[in-house]
């Protein structure tokens, strides 16, 4: 049987892991092939980048971190952050990523996922939704699409955008709850299942993780395929081995 | 002895990436290539036939960079490693892209994973099957060597190959149905799934295609 998979997400800014990875046996927390192999060495299942650098200017860096760590850890790497042509991703792919994140060019030019899938194939192709619940207490659940880090909202249903992005070619869909986003109370169950229930590809669930039976509850309750995670990891609260020990033993197929 | 591995490069797919994982498990003075060119390629002890993407387009571009018989005439001669594409492209047909003829080699078609399919736990597959399943050995073959079984690698994909002679499947994986994850033939051997990027077991299954003595 398919293993649910771990994703362990690491914020990248001018090819440096930001956001405060402490590991007390590792030289340098901010490398980011340092942290790479140590997540591998755990147990990580992919390893995701987000390329967080502001400026256009060094954006080639991530380029050589991917190229870095594709040479020394053999799992599969996603990048996102940044990716708004065919060139971004065809660099990103070169330099040994094996899938890209589209997220806000997705949201302004959608032909643009059609184009990347059928030049590179679905496989590789990533779509990202930041989704933010619009519906009132009492209402019928809905979520909308938003940019800007949650503060833009867009207008477009997140269940249709998502039935969308499947039919122009992604191959895969990371869902984010931007309400969830860095709360530690638990995934956004409701907007994982309805997304989940109502595309053919698989979702990976992303946004306030805060324990380890928040990961359970993604994969049981909101049926994700996979489940990402920033911070419980970086801060060493729980390692990916202990994730994984927890799951199986809630009775979630992992690799072990 | 120092020996050349070619890794054939059609355009289709994550090259970097396997010529990567073979050069850390290749001997230091062994060569590494990543080319088209059919001379290079025959002129190698051991031949890496990857791919990604889709049936006519991996089809098109084969044929773009004349590398037909190359293929062929390789797998046919030394250790081949086929991984993913380059294992589908060895059958006849797919039913991919509204049909498309394949190079032939094996006898067998390339079929897609039925929609609307159901797992143990009764929800519903997504296709493509993408994540870490697990490999189960139908013989004992030297790229198995030291590989439990049933571990699991990393699979990508949608369509899967379905070869008419058993005796061919080196491995099988479930997913929905049981089907082939792996065929080997005499010289040849190909896996559905990404040595490069399965970890220890998928960089020991290069390890043992390196030091394959046929």
């Amino acid at each position: 049987m398919l293993a649910k998979r771990i994703i362990p997400c690491l914020d990248v800014d001018n090819g440096r892991v930001v956001k405060g990875v402490k590991f007390v046996d590792i030289r340098d927390a901010g490398d980011p092939v340092e942290v790479a192999r140590r997540y591998n060495s755990e147990g990580a299942d992919e390893i995701t980048f987000l390329d967080i650098t502001a400026s256009s200017d060094n954006r080639e860096t991530i380029v050589h971190v991917v190229e870095q760590v594709a040479s020394e850890v053999f799992i599969p790497l996603t990048v996102g952050g940044g990716i708004r042509t065919e060139e971004d991703v065809r660099r990103m792919l070169n330099a040994g990523a094996d899938k890209v994140a589209i997220n806000t060019a997705a949201v302004f030019n959608p032909e643009f996922v059609k184009q990347a899938t059928s030049r590179f194939g679905s496989q590789c192709i990533v779509v990202a939704i930041d989704a933010k619940k619009v519906s009132a207490e009492g209402e019928p659940l809905k979520w909308e699409i938003f940019t800007h880090g949650g503060r833009k909202p867009t207008g477009l249903d997140a269940i249709e955008w998502a039935k969308k992005m499947v039919d122009y070619g992604a191959g895969e869909i990371l869902l984010t709850s931007m309400d969830r986003d860095g709360t530690k109370v638990g995934f956004d169950l409701p907007l994982t299942r309805a997304i989940s229930d109502a595309v053919t590809v698989p979702v990976i669930a992303s946004g306030g993780v805060g324990n380890l039976q928040h990961l359970v509850d993604g994969v049981k309750e909101g049926g994700a395929d996979a489940v990402l995670a920033a911070s419980i990891f970086h801060f060493a609260e729980y390692s990916v081995g202990e994730a994984k020990a927890f799951m199986a033993e809630q009775g979630v197929e992992v690799r072990i | 002895m120092a020996q050349r591995i070619s890794v054939i490069d059609y355009g289709m797919g994550n090259l970097r990436s396997v010529s990567k994982a073979v050069e850390h498990v290749a001997d230091s003075h062994d060569e590494v290539l990543v080319t088209d060119d059919p001379q290079l390629i025959l002129s190698s002890d051991r031949v890496v036939f990857p791919g990604q993407g889709a049936a006519r387009d991996c089809m098109a571009a084969i044929s773009d960079h004349h590398l037909n018989q190359a293929v062929l005439e390789a797998a046919a001669t030394r250790p081949f490693l086929g991984i993913c594409m380059g294992l589908q492209v060895l059958l006849e047909f797919s039913e991919e892209n509204e049909g498309t003829e394949l190079l032939g080699l094996i006898p067998g078609q390339v079929r897609h994973f039925e929609k609307g399919m159901n797992g143990p736990d009764g929800r519903r597959l997504k296709i493509p099957q993408m994540g870490w399943n697990r490999v189960n050995h139908c013989n004992e073959h030297p790229l198995w060597r030291d590989i439990k079984q049933d571990s699991r690698f990393y699979f990508v994909h949608s369509y899967f190959v379905s070869p008419e002679d058993s005796a061919l499947v080196a491995a099988t994986t479930d997913y929905g149905i049981n089907y082939a994850s792996a065929i080997a033939k005499d010289n040849l051997f190909a896996v559905q799934f990404h040595p490069e990027k399965s970890a220890d077991d998928g960089l020991q299954l290069l390890k043992n295609f390196v030091n394959w003595k046929v």
